[in-house]
Protein backbone atom coordinates (compact mmCIF):
# COMPACT_ATOMS: atom_id res chain seq x y z
CA UNK A 1 0.00 0.00 0.00
CA UNK A 2 1.58 3.25 -1.11
CA UNK A 3 0.96 6.37 -3.10
CA UNK A 4 -1.65 9.08 -3.38
CA UNK A 5 -4.74 8.68 -5.55
CA UNK A 6 -6.68 11.84 -6.43
CA UNK A 7 -10.23 11.70 -7.71
CA UNK A 8 -10.49 14.46 -10.31
CA UNK A 9 -13.62 16.60 -10.29
CA UNK A 10 -15.17 17.92 -13.47
CA UNK A 11 -18.49 19.41 -14.48
CA UNK A 12 -19.98 20.02 -17.92
CA UNK A 13 -16.74 19.03 -19.61
CA UNK A 14 -14.44 21.28 -17.59
CA UNK A 15 -12.03 20.32 -14.85
CA UNK A 16 -12.85 21.90 -11.47
CA UNK A 17 -10.08 24.05 -9.98
CA UNK A 18 -10.13 22.05 -6.74
CA UNK A 19 -8.46 19.18 -8.62
CA UNK A 20 -5.32 21.30 -9.08
CA UNK A 21 -5.36 22.09 -5.35
CA UNK A 22 -5.57 18.37 -4.61
CA UNK A 23 -2.51 17.84 -6.80
CA UNK A 24 -0.64 20.50 -4.79
CA UNK A 25 -1.50 18.73 -1.52
CA UNK A 26 -0.65 15.32 -3.01
CA UNK A 27 2.76 16.58 -4.10
CA UNK A 28 3.54 17.49 -0.47
CA UNK A 29 2.62 13.94 0.58
CA UNK A 30 4.61 12.46 -2.29
CA UNK A 31 7.64 14.49 -1.24
CA UNK A 32 7.14 13.20 2.31
CA UNK A 33 7.62 9.66 0.99
CA UNK A 34 4.03 8.48 0.61
CA UNK A 35 4.73 7.24 -2.92
CA UNK A 36 3.65 7.93 -6.49
CA UNK A 37 0.87 10.36 -7.37
CA UNK A 38 -1.98 9.24 -9.61
CA UNK A 39 -5.09 11.13 -10.73
CA UNK A 40 -8.23 9.16 -11.57
CA UNK A 41 -10.66 10.64 -14.09
CA UNK A 42 -14.09 9.09 -14.57
CA UNK A 43 -16.02 9.82 -17.76
CA UNK A 44 -16.56 8.74 -21.33
CA UNK A 45 -13.99 11.04 -22.92
CA UNK A 46 -11.58 12.96 -20.72
CA UNK A 47 -9.01 13.73 -23.43
CA UNK A 48 -9.81 17.47 -23.45
CA UNK A 49 -8.97 17.69 -19.72
CA UNK A 50 -5.80 15.59 -19.76
CA UNK A 51 -3.58 18.55 -20.57
CA UNK A 52 -4.81 20.48 -17.53
CA UNK A 53 -4.06 17.58 -15.19
CA UNK A 54 -0.72 16.56 -16.71
CA UNK A 55 1.21 18.65 -14.20
CA UNK A 56 4.64 18.40 -12.69
CA UNK A 57 4.64 15.77 -9.94
CA UNK A 58 1.77 13.71 -11.38
CA UNK A 59 3.07 10.23 -12.23
CA UNK A 60 -0.03 8.72 -13.77
CA UNK A 61 -3.45 9.72 -15.04
CA UNK A 62 -5.90 6.83 -14.83
CA UNK A 63 -8.87 7.14 -17.15
CA UNK A 64 -11.80 5.08 -15.91
CA UNK A 65 -14.16 4.91 -18.91
CA UNK A 66 -17.82 5.31 -17.95
CA UNK A 67 -20.54 6.04 -20.49
CA UNK A 68 -21.91 8.91 -18.44
CA UNK A 69 -20.61 12.45 -18.49
CA UNK A 70 -22.68 14.26 -15.86
CA UNK A 71 -21.58 13.61 -12.30
CA UNK A 72 -23.37 10.73 -10.60
CA UNK A 73 -22.30 9.68 -7.12
CA UNK A 74 -23.58 6.16 -7.82
CA UNK A 75 -20.99 5.72 -10.56
CA UNK A 76 -18.18 6.83 -8.25
CA UNK A 77 -19.39 4.48 -5.52
CA UNK A 78 -19.25 1.60 -8.00
CA UNK A 79 -15.97 2.44 -9.71
CA UNK A 80 -13.70 3.56 -6.88
CA UNK A 81 -13.64 0.31 -4.85
CA UNK A 82 -12.26 -1.51 -7.90
CA UNK A 83 -9.71 1.23 -8.43
CA UNK A 84 -8.64 1.13 -4.76
CA UNK A 85 -8.29 -2.67 -4.83
CA UNK A 86 -6.15 -2.44 -7.96
CA UNK A 87 -3.85 0.40 -6.94
CA UNK A 88 -3.84 0.05 -3.15
CA UNK A 89 -3.11 3.72 -2.43
CA UNK A 90 -2.19 4.82 1.08
CA UNK A 91 -4.11 8.10 0.68
CA UNK A 92 -7.15 9.03 -1.38
CA UNK A 93 -7.90 12.70 -1.93
CA UNK A 94 -11.14 14.39 -2.99
CA UNK A 95 -12.33 17.95 -2.57
CA UNK A 96 -14.73 18.79 0.25
CA UNK A 97 -17.23 19.63 -2.49
CA UNK A 98 -20.91 19.02 -3.17
CA UNK A 99 -20.09 16.23 -5.65
CA UNK A 100 -17.64 14.40 -3.39
CA UNK A 101 -20.01 14.77 -0.43
CA UNK A 102 -22.34 12.35 -2.20
CA UNK A 103 -19.87 9.50 -2.58
CA UNK A 104 -16.68 9.88 -0.49
CA UNK A 105 -18.18 9.31 3.01
CA UNK A 106 -20.23 6.40 1.62
CA UNK A 107 -17.05 4.78 0.32
CA UNK A 108 -15.26 5.32 3.61
CA UNK A 109 -18.16 3.58 5.36
CA UNK A 110 -18.53 0.62 3.02
CA UNK A 111 -14.78 0.00 2.68
CA UNK A 112 -13.85 0.85 6.29
CA UNK A 113 -11.35 3.56 5.32
CA UNK A 114 -9.74 6.12 7.58
CA UNK A 115 -11.61 9.32 6.90
CA UNK A 116 -11.63 13.05 7.53
CA UNK A 117 -13.40 15.91 5.76
CA UNK A 118 -12.93 19.67 5.42
CA UNK A 119 -9.23 19.06 5.93
CA UNK A 120 -7.04 22.18 5.79
CA UNK A 121 -3.63 20.57 6.31
CA UNK A 122 -2.05 17.14 6.05
CA UNK A 123 1.40 15.64 6.36
CA UNK A 124 3.12 12.27 6.48
CA UNK A 125 6.09 10.97 8.44
CA UNK A 126 7.40 7.45 7.84
CA UNK A 127 4.07 6.44 6.33
CA UNK A 128 2.04 7.87 9.24
CA UNK A 129 -0.49 10.38 8.13
CA UNK A 130 -1.83 13.32 10.13
CA UNK A 131 -4.48 15.86 9.17
CA UNK A 132 -5.77 19.16 10.53
CA UNK A 133 -9.35 20.41 10.49
CA UNK A 134 -11.45 22.97 12.34
CA UNK A 135 -14.11 22.49 14.98
CA UNK A 136 -16.73 24.88 16.41
CA UNK A 137 -16.84 27.11 13.32
CA UNK A 138 -13.03 27.15 13.09
CA UNK A 139 -12.51 28.50 16.60
CA UNK A 140 -10.59 25.34 17.52
CA UNK A 141 -8.18 23.26 15.43
CA UNK A 142 -7.98 19.49 15.74
CA UNK A 143 -5.01 17.33 14.79
CA UNK A 144 -6.08 13.88 13.60
CA UNK A 145 -4.18 10.65 13.09
CA UNK A 146 -5.20 7.39 11.46
CA UNK A 147 -4.55 3.80 12.35
CA UNK A 148 -2.65 1.61 9.91
CA UNK A 149 -4.05 -1.15 7.76
CA UNK A 150 -6.47 0.70 5.52
CA UNK A 151 -6.20 3.60 3.09
CA UNK A 152 -7.20 7.02 4.40
CA UNK A 153 -9.67 9.15 2.45
CA UNK A 154 -9.23 12.88 3.00
CA UNK A 155 -11.67 15.48 1.66
CA UNK A 156 -9.70 18.71 1.38
CA UNK A 157 -11.22 22.16 1.80
CA UNK A 158 -11.34 24.06 -1.52
CA UNK A 159 -9.00 27.04 -1.40
CA UNK A 160 -6.80 25.64 1.39
CA UNK A 161 -3.99 24.81 -1.07
CA UNK A 162 -2.82 26.94 -3.99
CA UNK A 163 -3.42 25.19 -7.31
CA UNK A 164 -0.45 23.20 -8.62
CA UNK A 165 1.21 24.34 -11.84
CA UNK A 166 4.10 23.46 -14.13
CA UNK A 167 3.74 20.88 -16.85
CA UNK A 168 4.77 17.30 -16.37
CA UNK A 169 4.60 14.14 -18.42
CA UNK A 170 2.54 11.52 -16.58
CA UNK A 171 1.68 8.24 -18.24
CA UNK A 172 -1.97 7.92 -19.17
CA UNK A 173 -3.52 4.54 -18.49
CA UNK A 174 -6.98 3.11 -18.80
CA UNK A 175 -8.68 1.03 -16.13
CA UNK A 176 -11.99 -0.74 -16.53
CA UNK A 177 -13.79 -0.58 -13.21
CA UNK A 178 -16.76 -2.73 -14.16
CA UNK A 179 -19.41 -0.05 -13.70
CA UNK A 180 -22.90 -1.41 -14.36
CA UNK A 181 -25.07 1.54 -15.38
CA UNK A 182 -28.25 -0.54 -15.01
CA UNK A 183 -27.55 -0.58 -11.25
CA UNK A 184 -27.33 3.23 -11.01
CA UNK A 185 -30.27 4.44 -8.92
CA UNK A 186 -29.94 8.20 -9.55
CA UNK A 187 -30.61 9.97 -12.87
CA UNK A 188 -29.45 13.45 -13.85
CA UNK A 189 -32.30 15.49 -15.36
CA UNK A 190 -31.11 19.05 -16.00
CA UNK A 191 -29.15 21.98 -14.65
CA UNK A 192 -30.87 25.17 -13.55
CA UNK A 193 -28.73 28.31 -13.54
CA UNK A 194 -29.63 30.69 -10.70
CA UNK A 195 -31.51 33.90 -11.53
CA UNK A 196 -29.25 36.94 -11.55
CA UNK A 197 -32.08 39.51 -11.60
CA UNK A 198 -29.71 41.97 -13.22
CA UNK A 199 -27.41 41.93 -10.20
CA UNK A 200 -23.73 41.28 -10.88
CA UNK A 201 -21.75 41.30 -7.64
CA UNK A 202 -18.65 40.15 -9.51
CA UNK A 203 -18.12 43.52 -11.23
CA UNK A 204 -18.66 45.73 -8.17
CA UNK A 205 -15.54 47.32 -6.66
CA UNK A 206 -17.29 48.24 -3.40
CA UNK A 207 -19.58 45.75 -1.67
CA UNK A 208 -21.55 46.34 1.51
CA UNK A 209 -22.59 42.94 2.80
CA UNK A 210 -25.01 42.22 5.62
CA UNK A 211 -25.56 39.07 7.70
CA UNK A 212 -27.66 37.62 10.49
CA UNK A 213 -26.66 40.59 12.66
CA UNK A 214 -29.30 42.76 10.98
CA UNK A 215 -31.80 40.84 13.10
CA UNK A 216 -34.97 40.99 11.05
CA UNK A 217 -36.32 41.56 7.56
CA UNK A 218 -37.70 45.02 8.37
CA UNK A 219 -34.14 46.22 9.06
CA UNK A 220 -32.84 45.34 5.61
CA UNK A 221 -33.98 48.65 3.98
CA UNK A 222 -31.75 50.59 6.41
CA UNK A 223 -28.73 48.91 4.85
CA UNK A 224 -30.09 49.15 1.30
CA UNK A 225 -30.25 52.93 1.81
CA UNK A 226 -26.81 53.00 3.37
CA UNK A 227 -25.29 51.04 0.46
CA UNK A 228 -26.90 53.50 -1.96
CA UNK A 229 -25.53 56.45 -0.07
CA UNK A 230 -22.01 55.04 0.06
CA UNK A 231 -22.06 54.03 -3.60
CA UNK A 232 -21.73 50.36 -2.67
CA UNK A 233 -23.50 47.26 -4.03
CA UNK A 234 -25.59 45.47 -1.41
CA UNK A 235 -24.74 41.81 -0.79
CA UNK A 236 -25.47 39.34 2.00
CA UNK A 237 -24.53 36.03 3.60
CA UNK A 238 -26.50 32.82 3.16
CA UNK A 239 -28.88 33.02 6.15
CA UNK A 240 -30.55 36.14 4.72
CA UNK A 241 -31.31 34.33 1.47
CA UNK A 242 -32.50 31.23 3.38
CA UNK A 243 -34.88 33.50 5.29
CA UNK A 244 -36.18 35.03 2.07
CA UNK A 245 -35.02 38.56 2.99
CA UNK A 246 -32.83 39.07 -0.09
CA UNK A 247 -32.61 37.21 -3.43
CA UNK A 248 -29.95 34.57 -4.09
CA UNK A 249 -28.34 36.95 -6.62
CA UNK A 250 -27.11 39.03 -3.65
CA UNK A 251 -25.49 36.09 -1.83
CA UNK A 252 -21.72 35.97 -1.44
CA UNK A 253 -20.18 32.61 -0.52
CA UNK A 254 -19.58 29.00 -1.60
CA UNK A 255 -23.17 28.59 -2.77
CA UNK A 256 -23.41 32.14 -4.10
CA UNK A 257 -21.06 34.59 -5.78
CA UNK A 258 -17.29 34.63 -5.36
CA UNK A 259 -16.23 38.28 -5.28
CA UNK A 260 -13.00 40.21 -5.14
CA UNK A 261 -13.91 43.92 -4.84
CA UNK A 262 -11.41 46.55 -3.76
CA UNK A 263 -13.53 47.20 -0.66
CA UNK A 264 -15.72 44.79 1.28
CA UNK A 265 -17.67 46.19 4.21
CA UNK A 266 -19.16 43.29 6.21
CA UNK A 267 -21.87 44.30 8.67
CA UNK A 268 -23.21 41.72 11.12
CA UNK A 269 -21.52 38.78 9.37
CA UNK A 270 -19.91 36.25 11.73
CA UNK A 271 -17.65 34.68 9.10
CA UNK A 272 -18.79 31.12 8.45
CA UNK A 273 -16.56 29.11 6.08
CA UNK A 274 -19.43 29.25 3.56
CA UNK A 275 -19.18 33.05 3.46
CA UNK A 276 -15.41 33.50 3.79
CA UNK A 277 -14.85 31.26 0.75
CA UNK A 278 -16.62 33.84 -1.39
CA UNK A 279 -14.97 37.07 -0.22
CA UNK A 280 -11.64 36.52 1.50
CA UNK A 281 -9.68 37.60 -1.59
CA UNK A 282 -11.21 41.12 -1.44
CA UNK A 283 -8.73 44.01 -1.47
CA UNK A 284 -9.62 45.68 1.83
CA UNK A 285 -12.07 44.04 4.22
CA UNK A 286 -13.74 46.04 6.98
CA UNK A 287 -15.87 44.04 9.41
CA UNK A 288 -18.29 45.27 12.04
CA UNK A 289 -19.82 42.79 14.47
CA UNK A 290 -21.19 42.71 18.00
CA UNK A 291 -19.16 39.54 18.80
CA UNK A 292 -15.47 40.31 19.39
CA UNK A 293 -14.64 36.62 18.71
CA UNK A 294 -16.38 36.51 15.30
CA UNK A 295 -14.32 34.59 12.74
CA UNK A 296 -14.73 37.43 10.23
CA UNK A 297 -12.07 39.38 12.19
CA UNK A 298 -9.52 36.74 11.16
CA UNK A 299 -9.80 37.66 7.49
CA UNK A 300 -10.69 41.35 7.86
CA UNK A 301 -8.05 44.08 7.62
CA UNK A 302 -10.03 46.43 9.85
CA UNK A 303 -12.56 45.48 12.48
CA UNK A 304 -14.90 47.17 14.93
CA UNK A 305 -17.11 45.82 17.70
CA UNK A 306 -20.20 47.97 18.01
CA UNK A 307 -23.96 48.14 17.55
CA UNK A 308 -24.78 47.83 13.84
CA UNK A 309 -27.71 50.20 13.86
CA UNK A 310 -25.92 52.97 15.74
CA UNK A 311 -23.09 52.60 13.26
CA UNK A 312 -25.42 52.64 10.24
CA UNK A 313 -27.01 55.82 11.58
CA UNK A 314 -23.62 57.46 12.15
CA UNK A 315 -22.48 56.50 8.64
CA UNK A 316 -25.65 58.02 7.17
CA UNK A 317 -25.15 61.24 9.09
CA UNK A 318 -21.54 61.58 8.01
CA UNK A 319 -22.21 61.07 4.28
CA UNK B 1 -44.70 5.70 4.33
CA UNK B 2 -41.94 6.06 6.88
CA UNK B 3 -39.46 8.94 6.94
CA UNK B 4 -36.47 8.84 9.27
CA UNK B 5 -34.57 11.98 10.18
CA UNK B 6 -31.17 11.84 11.82
CA UNK B 7 -30.62 14.75 14.18
CA UNK B 8 -27.77 15.96 16.34
CA UNK B 9 -27.46 17.92 19.54
CA UNK B 10 -24.74 20.38 18.58
CA UNK B 11 -22.35 22.34 20.73
CA UNK B 12 -21.94 26.09 20.53
CA UNK B 13 -18.66 27.43 21.80
CA UNK B 14 -18.72 30.32 24.25
CA UNK B 15 -16.32 33.25 23.88
CA UNK B 16 -13.70 31.57 26.06
CA UNK B 17 -12.25 28.14 25.46
CA UNK B 18 -10.48 25.71 27.74
CA UNK B 19 -9.41 22.19 26.86
CA UNK B 20 -9.80 19.08 29.02
CA UNK B 21 -6.68 17.97 30.95
CA UNK B 22 -5.67 15.47 28.25
CA UNK B 23 -5.96 18.21 25.61
CA UNK B 24 -8.18 16.06 23.39
CA UNK B 25 -11.50 17.89 23.79
CA UNK B 26 -13.02 21.23 24.73
CA UNK B 27 -14.05 21.42 28.40
CA UNK B 28 -17.86 20.94 28.28
CA UNK B 29 -18.29 23.85 30.74
CA UNK B 30 -17.46 26.13 27.81
CA UNK B 31 -20.16 24.71 25.54
CA UNK B 32 -23.86 25.35 25.08
CA UNK B 33 -26.08 22.88 23.24
CA UNK B 34 -28.96 23.09 20.79
CA UNK B 35 -30.66 21.26 17.89
CA UNK B 36 -28.57 21.48 14.71
CA UNK B 37 -30.02 24.09 12.33
CA UNK B 38 -29.76 21.82 9.25
CA UNK B 39 -31.56 19.01 11.11
CA UNK B 40 -34.44 21.32 12.05
CA UNK B 41 -34.92 21.94 8.32
CA UNK B 42 -34.82 18.17 7.69
CA UNK B 43 -37.46 17.51 10.37
CA UNK B 44 -39.69 20.24 8.97
CA UNK B 45 -39.32 18.85 5.44
CA UNK B 46 -40.18 15.32 6.59
CA UNK B 47 -43.35 16.58 8.27
CA UNK B 48 -44.30 18.45 5.09
CA UNK B 49 -43.81 15.32 2.97
CA UNK B 50 -45.81 13.16 5.39
CA UNK B 51 -48.64 15.70 5.42
CA UNK B 52 -48.62 16.05 1.61
CA UNK B 53 -48.72 12.27 1.12
CA UNK B 54 -51.54 12.13 3.66
CA UNK B 55 -50.27 9.21 5.68
CA UNK B 56 -47.12 7.89 7.24
CA UNK B 57 -44.80 8.23 10.14
CA UNK B 58 -41.93 10.61 10.87
CA UNK B 59 -39.28 9.13 13.17
CA UNK B 60 -36.37 11.14 14.57
CA UNK B 61 -33.19 9.31 15.47
CA UNK B 62 -30.05 10.51 17.21
CA UNK B 63 -26.84 8.83 18.27
CA UNK B 64 -25.80 10.00 21.70
CA UNK B 65 -26.28 9.99 25.46
CA UNK B 66 -29.44 10.92 27.41
CA UNK B 67 -28.51 14.62 27.20
CA UNK B 68 -29.73 14.50 23.59
CA UNK B 69 -33.29 13.58 24.63
CA UNK B 70 -34.15 17.28 24.89
CA UNK B 71 -33.35 17.81 21.20
CA UNK B 72 -35.38 14.71 20.25
CA UNK B 73 -38.36 16.05 22.21
CA UNK B 74 -38.02 19.36 20.43
CA UNK B 75 -38.48 17.41 17.16
CA UNK B 76 -41.55 15.69 18.66
CA UNK B 77 -42.90 19.14 19.51
CA UNK B 78 -42.38 20.13 15.86
CA UNK B 79 -44.62 17.24 14.81
CA UNK B 80 -42.48 14.10 14.58
CA UNK B 81 -44.34 10.93 15.56
CA UNK B 82 -41.64 8.95 17.35
CA UNK B 83 -38.11 9.36 18.72
CA UNK B 84 -35.28 6.85 19.00
CA UNK B 85 -31.88 7.34 20.60
CA UNK B 86 -29.09 4.90 19.90
CA UNK B 87 -26.08 4.49 22.12
CA UNK B 88 -22.81 2.59 22.00
CA UNK B 89 -19.66 3.18 24.04
CA UNK B 90 -17.74 4.13 20.88
CA UNK B 91 -19.88 7.29 20.72
CA UNK B 92 -17.85 8.77 23.57
CA UNK B 93 -15.44 9.71 20.78
CA UNK B 94 -17.83 10.30 17.91
CA UNK B 95 -16.63 10.45 14.32
CA UNK B 96 -18.86 10.35 11.21
CA UNK B 97 -18.34 6.63 10.60
CA UNK B 98 -18.97 5.63 14.22
CA UNK B 99 -22.12 7.77 14.32
CA UNK B 100 -23.40 6.60 10.92
CA UNK B 101 -22.77 2.95 11.84
CA UNK B 102 -24.78 3.30 15.06
CA UNK B 103 -27.59 5.10 13.21
CA UNK B 104 -27.65 2.40 10.51
CA UNK B 105 -28.20 -0.28 13.15
CA UNK B 106 -31.49 1.27 14.24
CA UNK B 107 -32.60 2.53 10.82
CA UNK B 108 -32.18 -0.74 8.88
CA UNK B 109 -35.00 -2.67 10.64
CA UNK B 110 -37.32 0.35 10.30
CA UNK B 111 -37.32 -0.10 6.49
CA UNK B 112 -37.80 3.62 5.79
CA UNK B 113 -38.86 5.10 2.44
CA UNK B 114 -36.73 8.19 2.97
CA UNK B 115 -33.88 9.05 5.31
CA UNK B 116 -33.19 12.76 5.77
CA UNK B 117 -30.08 14.17 7.44
CA UNK B 118 -28.78 17.71 7.70
CA UNK B 119 -25.95 18.47 5.24
CA UNK B 120 -23.65 19.09 8.19
CA UNK B 121 -23.66 19.89 11.89
CA UNK B 122 -22.88 23.45 12.90
CA UNK B 123 -20.18 22.38 15.38
CA UNK B 124 -18.15 19.76 13.49
CA UNK B 125 -18.99 20.73 9.87
CA UNK B 126 -17.95 17.32 8.57
CA UNK B 127 -20.70 16.99 5.95
CA UNK B 128 -20.28 13.24 6.06
CA UNK B 129 -22.68 11.37 8.35
CA UNK B 130 -25.59 11.22 5.86
CA UNK B 131 -23.55 9.81 2.99
CA UNK B 132 -21.68 7.44 5.34
CA UNK B 133 -25.08 6.18 6.50
CA UNK B 134 -26.02 5.54 2.86
CA UNK B 135 -22.78 3.57 2.56
CA UNK B 136 -23.67 1.32 5.50
CA UNK B 137 -27.29 0.90 4.33
CA UNK B 138 -26.31 0.56 0.65
CA UNK B 139 -28.84 3.22 -0.33
CA UNK B 140 -28.51 5.96 -2.97
CA UNK B 141 -27.63 9.35 -1.52
CA UNK B 142 -28.06 12.87 -2.81
CA UNK B 143 -26.13 15.52 -0.87
CA UNK B 144 -27.01 19.19 -0.38
CA UNK B 145 -30.70 19.05 -1.29
CA UNK B 146 -32.78 22.26 -1.53
CA UNK B 147 -36.04 20.81 -2.93
CA UNK B 148 -37.79 17.42 -2.67
CA UNK B 149 -40.76 16.30 -4.77
CA UNK B 150 -41.69 12.82 -3.58
CA UNK B 151 -43.96 10.76 -5.82
CA UNK B 152 -45.76 8.23 -3.64
CA UNK B 153 -47.07 6.33 -6.70
CA UNK B 154 -43.74 5.67 -8.40
CA UNK B 155 -41.82 5.83 -5.10
CA UNK B 156 -39.24 8.11 -6.65
CA UNK B 157 -38.03 11.51 -5.51
CA UNK B 158 -37.06 14.37 -7.80
CA UNK B 159 -34.67 16.60 -5.89
CA UNK B 160 -32.60 19.73 -6.34
CA UNK B 161 -28.91 19.31 -5.57
CA UNK B 162 -27.35 22.71 -4.84
CA UNK B 163 -23.92 23.02 -6.46
CA UNK B 164 -21.15 25.54 -5.82
CA UNK B 165 -22.16 29.00 -6.98
CA UNK B 166 -25.85 28.18 -6.57
CA UNK B 167 -26.42 26.18 -9.76
CA UNK B 168 -29.04 23.45 -9.32
CA UNK B 169 -28.61 19.87 -10.52
CA UNK B 170 -32.06 18.31 -10.84
CA UNK B 171 -31.83 14.57 -10.21
CA UNK B 172 -34.27 11.74 -9.74
CA UNK B 173 -33.60 8.95 -7.29
CA UNK B 174 -35.30 5.69 -6.48
CA UNK B 175 -36.35 5.27 -2.85
CA UNK B 176 -35.48 4.31 -0.21
CA UNK B 177 -32.76 6.94 -0.41
CA UNK B 178 -30.75 9.17 1.89
CA UNK B 179 -31.02 12.91 1.24
CA UNK B 180 -28.89 15.46 3.04
CA UNK B 181 -30.84 18.68 3.57
CA UNK B 182 -29.48 22.18 3.03
CA UNK B 183 -30.80 25.21 4.92
CA UNK B 184 -33.18 27.34 2.90
CA UNK B 185 -35.24 24.31 1.78
CA UNK B 186 -37.91 25.61 4.15
CA UNK B 187 -38.25 27.89 7.14
CA UNK B 188 -38.66 25.47 10.06
CA UNK B 189 -41.97 25.92 11.81
CA UNK B 190 -42.23 27.86 15.02
CA UNK B 191 -42.56 25.59 18.02
CA UNK B 192 -44.74 26.90 20.81
CA UNK B 193 -43.68 26.70 24.44
CA UNK B 194 -46.82 24.64 25.06
CA UNK B 195 -45.86 22.07 22.41
CA UNK B 196 -42.40 21.77 23.99
CA UNK B 197 -43.98 21.31 27.44
CA UNK B 198 -46.28 18.60 26.08
CA UNK B 199 -43.39 16.79 24.41
CA UNK B 200 -41.60 16.48 27.77
CA UNK B 201 -43.92 13.59 28.67
CA UNK B 202 -43.28 11.66 25.43
CA UNK B 203 -41.14 8.52 25.27
CA UNK B 204 -37.71 8.30 23.72
CA UNK B 205 -36.95 4.70 22.75
CA UNK B 206 -33.37 3.76 23.57
CA UNK B 207 -31.40 1.14 21.67
CA UNK B 208 -27.86 -0.10 22.08
CA UNK B 209 -25.85 -0.63 18.89
CA UNK B 210 -23.05 -3.05 18.17
CA UNK B 211 -19.72 -1.20 17.86
CA UNK B 212 -18.35 -0.55 14.37
CA UNK B 213 -14.91 -1.67 15.46
CA UNK B 214 -13.08 0.90 13.37
CA UNK B 215 -12.60 4.63 13.80
CA UNK B 216 -12.48 7.24 11.03
CA UNK B 217 -9.67 8.98 12.89
CA UNK B 218 -8.04 9.43 16.27
CA UNK B 219 -7.66 12.83 17.91
CA UNK B 220 -4.04 13.73 18.58
CA UNK B 221 -4.59 17.15 20.01
CA UNK B 222 -6.47 20.41 19.88
CA UNK B 223 -5.23 23.94 19.61
CA UNK B 224 -6.35 27.48 18.95
CA UNK B 225 -5.71 28.42 15.33
CA UNK B 226 -3.09 31.06 14.67
CA UNK B 227 -5.03 34.08 13.55
CA UNK B 228 -4.42 37.07 11.42
CA UNK B 229 -6.35 39.56 13.50
CA UNK B 230 -7.89 42.66 12.00
CA UNK B 231 -6.64 46.07 13.09
CA UNK B 232 -9.42 46.98 15.50
CA UNK B 233 -11.07 50.40 15.37
CA UNK B 234 -12.13 51.65 18.79
CA UNK B 235 -14.43 54.44 19.92
CA UNK B 236 -18.13 55.24 19.83
CA UNK B 237 -20.26 54.56 16.72
CA UNK B 238 -19.61 58.06 15.32
CA UNK B 239 -15.85 57.69 15.72
CA UNK B 240 -15.91 54.23 14.17
CA UNK B 241 -18.08 55.52 11.29
CA UNK B 242 -15.64 58.38 10.66
CA UNK B 243 -12.68 56.01 10.53
CA UNK B 244 -14.54 53.61 8.19
CA UNK B 245 -15.40 56.51 5.85
CA UNK B 246 -11.75 57.58 5.88
CA UNK B 247 -10.73 54.05 4.76
CA UNK B 248 -13.52 54.00 2.16
CA UNK B 249 -12.53 57.39 0.74
CA UNK B 250 -8.86 56.46 0.74
CA UNK B 251 -9.65 53.53 -1.51
CA UNK B 252 -9.95 54.02 -5.25
CA UNK B 253 -13.25 52.12 -5.13
CA UNK B 254 -15.24 54.99 -3.65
Amino acid sequence: MSGVLIVAEHRQGALREVTLELIAAAKELKNAGVGPLAVAMLGSDVSAMLGVVALDGVDEIIHVPVAMDEFNGEVYRQALPALIRQRRPLVLLTGFTVDAMSYAPALAASLGLGFASDVTGCSAQKGWLTATRGLYAGKVQVQLDFGDGAPVLLMLRPGAWSPAGGFGSPVVTRLEAGVDLSQVRIKHREYITPQTEGIDLGTSDFILAIGRGVGEKDNVPVFERLADRLGATLACSRPLVDSGWLPHARQVGQSGATVKPELYLALGISGAVEHLAGMKASGTIIAVNSDPEAAIFNVAHYGAVTDLFALAEALEQLT
Amino acid sequence: MRIIICVKRVAVLSDDVAFTDDGLAVDPDYLDFTLNEWDACAVDEAIRIRDAVGEGEVVVVTAGDPDADGELRRCLAMGADRAVRVWTEALRQPDPLTVAHALAEVIRPEEPDLVLCGVQSSDALQGATGAALAGFLDLPVVAVVTMIAYDATTRTATVHRELEGGMIDVVETTTPAVLTIQTGINRPRYVTFRAIQEAQGRDVAVQVAEPFGRRAYGIRGMSMPTRRRAEMIGGNPTEIAARILQIVRGSSAA
